[in-house]
């Protein structure tokens, strides 16, 4: 009897998700005995036409991590989808948008303007990337960048959501063992639509830190805080930690170790937009009644996008990659 | 967007006569609700001149009967107008009252808008939202609670005196908490009232010395609000009692500290700076209560360590260097704010020279002058104290209806003014002038009074006036002060020669007003005056059930309007413990444990102190007896844990997709 078939794609993303799953060390070689790999461009050579020539669904599980950045992520989308039977949201890109996802602040020609002009660039010709391109050999092209991030589920349906920047291996692990049990019959998927390898609540719940009551007076960064009191919450010293508003899983690794947060596991369970609820928890800790003085205080997140969106600017309320008129969707 | 496809919804667009129809094509409101939102369970949709009369009401309650509705959208007014009324029709008609919403098409568009087209647009947007908003409303259930019978009365000058007055004579308890060291306000400041001349002390002092001693008021001077916790029926108030270094139980209000006691201080605030008082002192030899206080910032003893002539002098050893300000913790049910009004500094219109022309007074001044109990026993002199003046002139509207200071009018300065120039008249025989811009005398026998002091001689010359200056043009104008007005009557510039000028200056907001109504959870004006629940029906109540408001706090009065609304006031408190308990609206927050980190950001917000932190399980609870449904908490929960009901986060991100929705219909 063929092994069920197994694939890992990636779009608009770092590679870091890819190492997560290496690193998960032997047990990658429970992936193999169970699995055939039928698709993972970063361990192994196919093409996309091995996919197409593929039955639909033929592939069990197929992992994507990448936000969907251009044409070609978009279109691999539809075809992962068709070609899975369980297509997985994997990391922090394909889940929320991610570090791409910041993209959104800016239009796209302002986005390519910088990146081909910065000082470290060496761009003489001040030349830009162009979709089509005539050489002798005749046409080329390169995928076009759509005119915004969108997360995986804003393009296709998904089965299942794991965050993370990149998901914990432990988490990791703990996933292909209980997709492992499910094909041996020794356990059942998840609903649809379920965030796995994460818990429900937020960073705090498995952060050691001591939490009191919390009255800031003013933010600082991390390395203006000298030092940072290793038994009290981060919070309450005035660092801006995210981890009140982050969804528990990577058992506060950051926190832990003397750093703040900074959301890569995304909102916790059913909240809507990670930073609208992150901003109204820090303006309620604010200790100060005092108009200008609150303003001096927020005046010490120096950069409130980064602070708030940086995982989750593409999959937040008011960039939320649907259209705004709900019955115009397409 | 809510596919469920059973609810059976009805919607009702409101014309309020022209109010919304004028700016709001409301039959198109009406097409939109019923064919573009039939998707969403809308089965009924009409438009009538007036929801909330009771044919319009009956409506409803027969669709709920006849059509089976489960769901109601209201769109008309504001929710703090009209979302009672219609709620209740609801509830008559068998549907539980928070299954019906009120979408404000008045407010939030017929009244901000003039593009009848864009503002029909937006109201459609707005009821989509109310209607998806409703679809994930749940049924819920009224609570009642206790009132407690005390009531908390800030603020002792007329008003507040009445409004206690007024409660403690129906047999009900009040604690009276006056800033100052004595109560009485401003009106215990002033020689005659306007129109009648009775002697303000005759008619005040009684009131002062009745609420002082009265079995029912427990009287709480030199004392200050400091917390208010709690809601209607059940307020927890902290107040702070500052040291008045004396122990009242032991003074017996002999004055033979005040006597003795060698310091002499220019008395700021009684005597409004024209008169002295010792550094430990009353205001006034009527002060309710007797009790002085020392005045630490002038006291030999505080300044210097030395002295102490006051203790030595004491015959019954009352005086306590050593006493700190104490906190005390009342419960109450209902609160009176009648925190009053500050006087418009004069020197801002520097053109007038106050300040810095010593023979420009200004009218609270004046009123200590004319006092025959006043630093100058009633003699109407300049600065220098003994000369009388043979010209006066009284310049209307200082700081008031003018639009570089306050725009208002300040509602006695007029006859405050005439008041004045008979006194003067009275007094000294002298030429009066009075420039005014516009004469107000509505009220009961003020016109009248006018008349009188036209007939006494008074000059009145209408225009406001340029400047008053001492720099002399000519001989003739040396020595005088010169008030440079254009007379509109006759349409010139004239120059005048006077002796003395009085400013006749408005009132403003406490200084503090904006803060006093964020502790007790009221707003305020764009002028800062506390605002009223309704400016017409309803003038003594506030947003907040259970604060009522009295008196000059909600703006310019004089005094008969002041101990109206005193009086008013306490008729509304005592008709809450008449009635025994409240109804509260039930919504509440509540957490959700298995989503709670206990990240303790919660734990100090809520106003109710309804939250807490269990240090077992690391987890935050709420405790729904206490929780008033501020939303506080769910707003600032960053996990999502809380959610509130009648809030709750499905509703809210309901009403926004509703909002988004494309609302123009196919055909149209």
């Amino acid at each position: 009897m063929s092994k069920p078939k197994f694939a890992m794609y990636w779009s608009g993303s770092c590679g870091g998700c890819e190492i997560a799953v290496i690193n998960i060390h032997e047990k990658i070689l429970d992936v193999d005995a169970n699995f055939d790999i039928a698709f993972w461009p970063v361990a192994m050579d196919a093409k996309v036409k091995d996919v197409e020539a593929l039955e639909d669904e033929e592939i069990l599980l197929c992992l994507w991590n990448g936000s969907i950045r251009n044409e070609e992520n978009e279109h691999m989308a539809h075809l992962m989808r068709k070609k899975s039977k369980l297509l997985v949201s994997f990391g922090s890109c394909a889940t929320e948008g991610c570090i791409p996802g910041l993209g959104n602040l800016f239009p796209v020609a302002e986005l390519i303007d910088t990146a081909y002009t910065t000082l470290t660039t060496d761009n003489p010709d001040n030349i830009r990337p162009q979709t089509v391109t005539q050489v002798p050999e005749g046409e080329i092209t390169i995928p076009a960048m759509k005119d915004r991030v969108h997360t995986l589920a804003q393009v296709v349906d998904v089965d299942y959501f794991m965050p993370g920047c990149p998901p914990e291996s432990h988490q990791i692990a703990a996933v292909i063992d209980l997709v492992i049990e499910v094909l041996q019959g020794k356990a059942e998927l998840p609903p649809k639509g379920a965030v796995i390898g994460a818990g429900h609540s937020t960073v705090c719940e498995e952060c050691p830190r001591q939490r009191n009551l919390k009255a800031i007076k003013a933010f600082r960064r991390i390395q203006d805080v000298a030092p940072l009191d290793p038994e009290l919450c981060i919070l309450e010293q005035g660092v801006p930690c995210n981890g009140p508003a982050t969804r528990s899983g990577c058992k506060a690794r950051c926190p832990s170790v003397g750093a703040q947060c900074i959301g890569c596991y995304g909102p916790a369970e059913g909240v809507v937009d990670y930073g609208a609820r992150l901003i109204t928890a820090f303006a309620s800790v604010i200790d100060s009644k005092d108009p200008e003085e609150i303003e001096q205080i927020l005046d010490g997140i120096p950069d409130p996008a980064g602070q708030f969106y940086r995982f989750n600017l593409a999959d937040s309320l008011f960039q939320a990659g649907a259209p705004a008129f709900k019955k115009n969707e397409v | 967007m809510s596919n469920d496809k059973t609810n059976k919804i009805g919607v009702y667009v409101c014309h309020c006569g022209t109010n919304i129809s004028h700016t709001v094509d409301v039959a198109k409101v009406r097409d939109w609700a019923a064919e573009g939102l039939g998707s969403e369970g809308v089965v009924i949709a009409r438009d009538y001149k007036f929801m909330c009369s009771s044919p319009g009401q009956e409506l409803i309650e027969q669709d709920i009967k006849e059509l089976g509705l489960d769901r109601v959208v209201v769109a008309a007014c504001s929710p703090h107008l009209h979302e009672l009324t219609f709620r209740n029709a609801s509830k008559r008609a068998g549907l539980n009252p928070y299954l019906t919403e009120l979408a404000s098409i008045r407010e939030q568009v017929s009244w901000v808008h003039t593009d009848k087209e864009a503002a029909t647009e937006k109201a459609k947007a707005v009821v989509t939202g109310a209607v998806e908003r409703v679809i994930e409303n749940e049924p819920l259930e009224e609570l009642k609670v206790a009132i407690h019978p005390d009531t908390l009365v800030v603020g002792g000058g007329i008003a507040g005196i009445q409004a206690a007055l007024e409660i403690a004579n129906a047999g009900k308890k009040v604690w009276l908490v006056e800033r100052e060291a004595s109560i009485g306000g401003h009106m215990a400041q002033f020689d005659k009232t306007f129109p009648t001349l009775d002697c303000a002390a005759c008619i005040l002092t009684p009131r002062m010395f009745e609420a002082g001693n009265h079995p029912n008021i427990e009287l709480m001077t030199w004392s200050e609000v400091t917390n208010v916790a709690g809601y209607v029926g059940n307020f927890s108030v902290t107040i702070k009692k500052k040291p008045r270094y004396l122990k009242e139980e032991l003074c017996t209000g002999c004055r033979i500290c005040i006597e003795k006691c060698p310091t002499k201080v220019v008395d700021q605030g009684y005597e409004a700076g024209i008169g002295y008082r010792k550094a430990i002192y009353t205001s006034s030899a009527q002060a309710v209560p007797k009790y002085p206080v020392i005045d630490t910032e002038n006291c030999n003893f505080f300044q210097k360590g030395t002295c102490k002539v006051c203790e030595k002098s004491c015959p019954t050893e009352a005086i306590d260097y050593e006493q700190k300000e104490e906190f005390l913790t009342v419960d109450v049910g209902n609160i009176i704010l009648a925190t009053g009004y500050d006087l418009f500094d004069a020197r801002k219109v520097s053109n007038y020279g106050y300040g810095r022309l010593p023979n420009v007074f200004t009218s609270i001044e004046f009123e200590r002058m004319c006092n025959a109990a006043g630093p100058t026993s009633g003699d109407i002199v300049l600065r220098d104290g003994k000369t009388t003046p043979k010209t006066v002139g009284i310049i209307h509207c200082v700081g008031s209806r003018d639009r570089n200071y306050n725009n208002y009018c300040s509602n006695i300065c007029c006859m405050q003014s005439l008041k004045f120039a008979h006194l003067v008249k009275e007094r000294t025989g002298d030429t009066v002038y009075d420039f005014y811009i516009d004469m107000r005398t509505p009220m009961k026998a003020y016109d009248e009074f006018y008349q009188r002091v036209l007939e006494e001689g008074t000059l009145f010359v209408r225009g406001k006036v340029a400047q008053v200056t001492d720099a002399a043009r000519k001989a003739s104008e040396e020595g005088k002060l010169m008030v440079q007005v254009e007379d509109t009557l006759i349409g010139k510039q004239r120059r005048i020669p006077v002796d003395m000028v009085i400013l006749s200056i408005g009132m403003e907001p406490r200084h503090d007003a904006k803060e006093t109504g964020k502790l007790f959870g009221i707003g305020c004006s764009a002028n800062g005056w506390f605002t009223e629940k309704h400016a017409k029906l309803d003038p003594i109540s506030t947003m907040t059930e259970g604060i009522f408001i009295a008196g000059t706090a909600t703006g310019p009065k004089d005094i008969p309007t002041s101990v109206a609304q005193g009086s008013a006031a306490a008729a509304r408190v005592l008709n809450m413990i008449m009635r025994g308990e409240v109804t509260l609206e039930p919504i509440k927050a509540s957490v959700y444990q298995g989503q709670c980190s206990g990240c303790r950001i919660c734990n100090s917000l809520c106003p109710f102190n309804a939250i807490t932190f269990l240090e077992d399980r690391k987890v935050s609870e709420i405790n729904p007896a206490l929780c008033q449904g501020c939303g506080t908490c769910v707003a600032a929960c960053p996990a999502g844990a809380i959610s509130g009901t009648g809030f709750s986060n499905d509703q809210i991100l309901a009403q926004i997709d509703g909002l988004l929705m494309d609302v123009t219909l196919a055909d149209a």
